[in-house]
């Protein structure tokens, strides 16, 4: 049997599912019942999202942005343990406390890299299309294993520190896949292309200077908006890239794309559509939703404009 | 001059600024843009829900690695793991926050450049680890640090992990990225090697490393500041009182 990401889509419906439950079974929870029906839905999405037809996925999707979007997500009062009883148990466990956390990346790096080593009469026992996810899984499984096993306490215990976390999280969680679903529906409207016509239609690239400016920019304000480097990449490159840098003032290929897809990076560095890197750890910290973004701003300015000399002077050497 | 490309599209790139810039909730601004930007493309009501709920099953995957961890991550706080990561620290007189995450970062970006981009991240490092650490590490120097200043260097654990992420991965041959490129560059008849592409990463990557890690060894000074500021307020605040 080959392990796959819907392997991973039944374990995280099921953990969304046990969330629903318990969420609708708290009463310190001011919106209980909304925010159940908010985790219900999107367990659905996740047992049953292959065969439900698309357009009631849509519906649901929309609900559950209505929902979110009206303050219908909340979270109950988690009942914290006492600083002592956290010191007595850092102060027991000790360093074996690093063991568990340490398992989780130590066994995705091993899974992904021997992924093309573990077929077994023809069935490969991780998806090779998606070994970093799947090796993620096991590792996640393996070391809630470990960590009962060193903490004494039950895996249903772990399903109440997750929910207790997804709780924290609230719709912030589900976020980054609204704007991924965002991207995908822009690509279908078209709006790549007319963002390319409008750039090179207004903008007067004569000037190598200023093209290579335009191409960099370009790349970080585009993924500004579609929250995602990949998405600026063929629009920026097909329209200015390609055309005028390469073709017109013959620059090298290799050059340009690299530092091309870095300058998209400096963009995803500052917006608030890259919600997995920005918006969730700051949910995920606590602290101000735009904070991550604020401490990243200065770099990504300063990088992008090194980007524009580095791609002006290396693709022209 | 004419064109057969539909602009209207567009409208959808000024919802979401409007939105986020007038701070609406993020979910509503999404699905408000999303639906927006189908019907400005001229898509019949049926195939805006179509489109939503394919891209929605299609990115399926990107919160799995968020989701996946919270278990272990959460049973592992409730024995202490933020607390013992702090006390942890603290053994390490030369530590300071910003020494940390410069080693941090190097360590991040190199081990993204030979493909181990799975060695870090939000849930599982920079929550339960780095951040306690960058915390412990101060409070040392320190005592107890002000909110503001705790929740700044919380700010620049998760900053630095995604610099280190984004301006290493890059230089690995076989990441998604260079994939991308080189086939996108094939089918505008460029023929590039997948190396070279990679290769070329290198320069803005170390003017990465070096612009983030100046910022981060300024970081300290301006801790000790910050935290003499406050602390002299809350005295000046308290004196009043009394």
């Amino acid at each position: 049997m080959t392990l796959t990401i819907q392997h991973l889509y039944y374990l995280i419906g099921f953990i969304l599912a046990v969330t629903a439950l318990l969420t609708v079974r708290d009463a310190s929870n001011p919106r209980r019942f909304s925010s159940a029906l908010f985790w219900a839905i999107y367990a659905v999405v996740f047992l049953a999202g292959d065969v439900i037809p698309p357009m009631w996925i849509g519906l649901m999707a929309v609900i559950m942005a209505v929902i979110a979007g009206f303050g219908g997500v909340a979270g109950g009062k988690h009942q914290p343990r006492t600083d002592a009883q956290y010191l007595e148990s850092a102060k027991r466990l000790g360093n074996k406390l690093f063991v568990p956390a340490l398992a989780i990346p130590l066994i995705t790096m091993i899974g992904t890299l021997s992924a093309k080593h573990l077929i077994f009469g023809g069935t490969p026992l991780i998806d090779l299309k998606n070994s970093t996810l799947v090796s993620l899984g096991v590792g996640c499984v393996v070391a809630l294993i470990i960590a009962c096993w060193l903490t004494r306490e039950t895996p249903v215990q772990g399903m109440r520190e997750s929910w207790r976390l997804t709780d924290a999280l609230g719709w912030a969680l589900v976020l980054p896949q609204m704007l991924g679903m965002l991207g995908l529906v822009f690509s279908d409207a078209g709006v790549g292309k007319a963002v390319a016509y409008v750039t090179t239609t207004y903008i007067n690239m004569d000037i190598k200077f200023i093209a290579v400016a335009v191409y960099v920019i370009g790349m970080a304000l585009f993924t500004v908006i579609m929250g995602n480097g990949f998405a600026a990449f063929p629009v920026m490159t097909g329209g200015v890239g390609v055309p005028v840098l390469v073709h017109h003032f013959g620059g090298d290929p290799a050059v340009m794309a690299a530092v091309g897809m870095l300058s998209g990076y400096c963009g995803t560095l500052m917006t608030p559509m890259a919600a997995n890197f920005n918006l969730v750890p700051a949910a995920l910290l606590e602290i101000d939703k735009n904070a991550v973004i604020k401490a990243q701003i200065p770099t990504a300015l300063l990088l992008l404009t090194a980007n524009v000399f580095i791609l002006y002077f290396l693709m022209f050497r | 001059m004419p064109t057969d490309v539909n602009l209207w599209p567009l409208i959808g790139v000024a919802i979401i600024i409007a939105g986020f810039v007038l701070r609406f909730n993020p979910m509503l601004v999404v699905i408000v843009t999303a639906i927006g930007t189908a019907l400005a493309a001229g898509f019949p009501i049926e195939k805006v829900l179509t489109t939503i709920g394919t891209g929605f099953v299609k990115t399926r995957n990107l919160p799995l690695i968020i989701l996946l961890p919270l278990a272990v991550i959460g049973l592992l706080e409730r024995h202490g793991l933020r607390q013992h990561a702090q006390r942890w620290i603290s053994n390490i007189k030369s530590a300071t926050a910003g020494r940390l995450f410069i080693v941090y970062l190097a360590a991040r970006q190199l081990t993204a450049a030979v493909g181990l981009t799975s060695l870090g991240g939000h849930p599982q490092m920079v929550r339960p680890l780095l951040a306690p650490m960058a915390e412990g590490a101060t409070e040392n120097r320190y005592g107890k640090l002000p909110a503001k200043v705790r929740d700044k260097l919380r700010a620049f654990s998760a900053a630095t992990d995604n610099v280190g992420l984004f301006f290493g991965e890059d230089i690995f041959v076989a990441f998604g990225a260079i994939v991308l490129m080189v086939t996108f560059l094939k089918e505008a008849g460029i023929e590039v090697e997948p190396i070279h592409v990679a290769l070329w990463g290198i320069p803005t990557a170390i003017t990465a490393f070096v612009i983030h890690a100046i910022r981060l060894h300024r970081l300290d000074a301006t801790l000790a500041k910050e935290i003499a500021s406050e602390n002299a307020a809350e005295t000046a605040a308290a004196n009043t009182k009394k």
